[in-house]
């Protein structure tokens, strides 16, 4: 299969909604598109694992290579391996759900459907690209139109949050740049180039690794919330609206994470070791800083939001842990992460749309009125806290046994720490959970609340299948993504001896 | 030789057919109306845009004076179809003006200045391009005859040019001591870098810099580009100053080439100050014509950061990214000039909800802005990022890491507007614009370039080509 159908399609799908004025038709439209972007990437799933060689080594597949502007080297260079190919699937579920919850989107329905499709353009190329150029010039289509979905469609300081939010990532992705250009230019071969396979085949020499690597790694990093880069989350996801924040949470961050693991870890992995106990420790102070920040919201999104900088902590954690386990732990973090936030952030939308506010104080007893959204409200506190059946006690699980692989006192002492945020989790988690779907009704009017629709429904059906898929089978995604993080291991190997 | 003299010069010539065209026509006293007069050259423009693109040809004539390859062929190109453009949009703007005959006079003998600038292989000749181009510029800055502004801008213009001229020839005439010949090709042979004509070097630099209205020579700039009509201000930040900069980096390219690093150190410095000073004093304005200035600033200082790379990928970046500034800042100035001749309003707080009135400008103005900014998957995102890329080829981070970061302050700034035009409300926002049919085919061809220049690769490659 060509890998391009993957930004064609979404394209296609944006430019196709232009025409028309009826949010009917709109969203019917929208809806198709990203069904078949859905069926696209299953396609792919099952293609990948009739693959031959999709079990024996981590090269990509399906390459495809198209010269684009060849006086640079810049080249359309698709391929995929397990790890990205998971990611694939992870934003086919949340553009799809995103769709699904935006059902009654009035305000200028056509344009947001059009950002939102964009988007998920970008989001595909970035996940597929073996060309580093290329890769980056996905990344930042995948960043402004989150601009005006924020400042557009949000709430609350919208204004604020979308520039924040905006200026921090592109601030980011300018550094991604200088540590792009810098393999660029410093390829030990002598000939230019932009090919991510190329550049980890030879790595750069030691010295050059060690320059760069801040670059490159902070710039990825932003986008994971990186302490102390993590100040656009919060703001920026508790003002989106419900599909932009399912956006963000679910698949922006995971830009950062995909983005560390294969340019800087795989393509510097004498510099990766290097800086590992720097990683570990930001990461550590991210994990404990977003639980207990986390303690004292008291609004919804907010909760979710400081909980996602907890949350993608163990993404970084994990990498920098160098171990295989922990690494796979990491990508599987950043599925879980994905399906489960997004989940998180519609069902935050659902009870919003009815009680007309985020305050956790201001709610209790929704599971007698709303029996079907405080289900999946608990669904997601519950993956979020960990619960083993459900996904996040995998990943967090496999990042722990994988941290503990090493031995040193630094290893040791953040594998301690972070385990510790699980217990914050869960007090959080149990409260919220405990005040707005427990306990009395707060409202009469509660009752007249119509429980989920069908949109909704489905929507929260298909990323609670993702979550009890890998909860349940995690071999599942393990076995996806083996020969992936194996491949990245022996670069890190290779280097250290 | 007259063969030769009518193809080489083609460009040149019919510019001065069509000047001497509307000479006549004003002096006959024919009573055309104005109109007819905008779509006539329109229409012979566009005549002269399509002989740029017919023959092939290269050679010199006039004793090595003047010469023409492929490169300047396209180079001139480039500056017809801005022309053009403007022309267009200038629509609105000149149906009501008594002078409108008088104006593309000017407009066009500032364009065939800066076809000899372009074509010159002689310093003396490039100082007659340069003056053919400038002196009726400070005219056309003048040409909003009821309004102070544009007169104080005028004159500021004229003497600031005048000064710059001065620095020039001070330069050419060191140069021509110390070498003892003013042709390009002699002057690249003997230039050993001696203090003399360091010294020349530098004042060449500084008058090139008033041009390009390079920091610490941009201090006219912001006044003038304010105080002058919206057409002219587009024409001053988009042609002139691409002309300038295609000539700025041959010369730095083939005749300098022998004092790389000492040039390299400088325009290094005056990348930096030029990015950093326009970003910031960006940041605060609310006159769109001032914003878009300094604006404009900040840009140059990126089109330095792609001459710094002193390769062939930094010349080619430079004259893509000029390209793209043309449709990317023309597309910009036809809303603001639209706007500006509908109700006369050019502040950004004018702007607020201008969304909810005007939705498709709103929207050329939001893609205008973004490829201004460098964001994909505009065009402007594929040239900025050419030039830094250009510029990391020398292996210097500190400007690279500089540049990159200086595109974030931007980033904000244009962020500013599109904000206020699609998030903050407005209860009486501008009134609907209507878009009459020229300024509604140049827009066109703005938001076709923007979106197209970047993302099909074919122009670039053809300019890397043309530079072996």
């Amino acid at each position: 299969m060509n890998l391009n159908w993957l930004i064609i399609v979404p394209l296609l799908t944006a430019l196709a909604v232009l025409p028309f004025r009826q949010l009917r038709q709109i969203r019917l439209i929208a809806l198709a598109g990203s069904a078949a972007q859905l069926l696209l990437s299953l396609v792919l799933l099952r293609l990948f694992l009739q693959h031959p060689e999709a079990k024996l080594s981590g090269a990509m597949l399906f390459e495809s290579s198209y010269s684009w502007f060849e006086p640079l080297h810049i080249n359309l260079h698709t391929g995929i391996d397990g790890i990205s190919l998971s990611m694939i699937l992870l934003t086919a579920l949340v553009v799809l759900a995103g769709v699904l919850v935006s059902w009654k989107m009035e305000k200028m329905s056509r344009e947001f459907f059009f950002l939102l499709l964009l988007l998920s353009a970008g989001a595909y190329g970035y996940f597929i690209s073996l060309d580093v150029f290329t890769m980056f010039f996905f990344l930042e289509m995948a960043v402004v139109p989150k601009f005006l979905l924020i400042g557009i469609w949000g709430s609350g300081k919208k204004e604020y949050s979308a520039t924040k939010l905006v200026l921090m990532l592109m601030g980011a992705s300018a550094l991604v740049f200088v540590g792009l250009a810098g393999l660029y230019f410093n390829h030990p071969a002598g000939e230019h180039t932009f090919s991510m396979t190329v550049l980890a085949n030879n790595p750069p020499t030691a010295d050059v690794q060690r320059f760069f690597f801040p670059f490159a790694f902070i710039g990825f990093g932003v986008f994971t919330a990186l302490f102390p880069f993590h100040t656009w989350v919060p703001d920026g996801h508790s003002s989106a609206p419900t599909a932009a924040s399912m956006f963000l949470a679910g698949i922006s961050m995971k830009l950062g994470g995909y983005g560390v693991l294969r340019v800087a870890t795989t393509i510097m992995p004498e510099a990766a070791s290097y800086y590992a106990p720097y990683i570990i420790v930001l990461s550590a102070i991210a994990i404990l800083y977003g639980s207990f920040a986390t303690m004292m919201q008291t609004d919804l999104k907010y909760i979710n939001a400081y909980s996602s900088v907890s949350h993608t902590g163990f993404v970084l954690f994990g990498i920098g842990m160098l171990t295989k386990t922990a690494i796979a732990g990491a990508v599987i973090q950043m599925v879980s992460h994905g399906l489960m936030t997004a989940l998180f952030f519609a069902v935050i939308g659902m009870v919003y749309e009815r009680t007309h506010t985020r305050e956790v104080a201001k709610m209790g007893g929704l599971l007698k009125a709303i029996p079907f959204i405080s289900t999946v409200f608990v669904i997601a506190g519950l993956t979020s806290l960990g619960l083993p059946g459900f996904s996040g006690f995998v990943a967090e699980m496999m990042v722990f046994i994988g941290s503990w692989e090493n031995s040193g006192v630094l290893h040791r002492t953040a594998t301690i720490a972070a385990t510790a945020s699980i217990v914050v989790t869960a007090v959080y988690i149990l409260r919220a959970v405990g005040k707005v779907i427990m306990g009395p009704v707060e409202h009469k009017a509660y009752f007249d609340f119509r429980d989920a629709t069908w949109n909704e429904k489905l929507a929260a059906i298909l990323l609670i299948a993702g979550i009890v898929a890998i909860g349940m089978a995690p071999f599942l995604i393990n076995d996806l993504i083996a020969p992936g993080t194996e491949a990245i291991m022996e670069k890190l190997s290779a280097s250290t001896r | 030789m007259l063969q030769d003299l009518l193809i080489l010069m083609r460009a040149e010539l019919m510019l001065i057919l069509i000047i001497f065209l509307l000479l006549f026509l004003k002096l006959g006293s024919a009573s055309l109306r104005n109109e007819t007069v905008m779509n006539m050259v329109n229409g012979l423009l566009l005549v002269v845009l399509a002989l740029g693109f017919l023959v092939k040809d290269s050679g010199m004539i006039f004793g090595n004076m003047f010469r023409t390859d492929d490169l300047l062929r396209l180079e001139k190109n480039m500056l017809t179809l801005g022309t053009l453009i403007i022309s267009l949009q200038s629509y609105q703007w000149l149906k009501k003006h008594d002078q409108a005959m008088e104006f593309y006079l000017l407009m066009l003998s500032t364009l065939l200045g800066m076809f000899f600038m372009l074509s010159a292989a002689n310093l003396l000749m490039f100082y007659l391009g340069l003056e053919l181009s400038t002196i009726p510029l400070a005219a056309m800055v003048n040409f909003d005859f009821n309004k102070k502004q544009s007169s104080e801008a005028g004159f500021k213009m004229i003497v600031s040019s005048a000064f710059a001229s001065g620095l020039l020839l001070f330069g050419i005439s060191w140069l021509y001591g110390t070498t003892g010949t003013i042709d390009f090709s002699g002057l690249a042979a003997s230039l050993d870098g001696s203090p003399l004509q360091l010294f020349a070097f530098i004042t060449l630099v500084a008058g090139f810099g008033f041009k390009i209205s390079a920091v610490p020579f941009h201090l006219w700039t912001a006044d003038v580009y304010e105080g002058a009509p919206v057409p002219v201000t587009s024409y001053l930040s988009v042609i002139s100053k691409g002309a300038v900069l295609f000539v700025f980096t041959s010369v730095l390219y083939s005749v300098f080439h022998a004092m790389g690093t000492v040039w390299y150190n400088m325009i290094f410095i005056i990348a930096v100050a030029t990015m950093i000073t326009g970003n910031l004093f960006a940041l605060r304005q609310d006159n769109l014509k001032r914003f878009l200035a300094f604006s404009s600033i900040a840009q140059v200082g990126f089109m330095l950061v792609g001459i710094s790379g002193q390769s062939r990928e930094g010349a080619a970046a430079l004259i893509f990214f000029v390209l793209i500034y043309i449709f990317s800042n023309l597309a910009a100035f036809g809303v603001i000039t639209l706007v500006s001749s509908a109700s006369g309003r050019e502040r950004i707080s004018d702007y607020r909800g201008f969304y909810q009135s005007n939705p498709a400008l709103t929207w050329i103005l939001a893609i205008a802005l973004f490829s201004l900014a460098g964001i994909p998957p505009t065009a402007g995102f594929f040239g900025k990022f050419f030039l830094i890329l250009a510029g990391a080829g020398k292996g210097n981070w500190l400007l690279i890491t500089i540049a990159a970061l200086n595109m974030i302050i931007s980033l904000y700034y244009y962020l500013r507007i599109i904000k206020a035009m699609f998030m903050e409300h407005n209860a009486s926002p501008l009134a609907k614009v209507d878009i009459p049919f020229s300024p509604r085919i140049a827009l066109a061809i703005c938001v076709a370039g923007i979106l197209i220049t970047g993302l099909y690769s074919g122009a670039y490659q053809y300019i890397y080509q043309l530079l072996s």
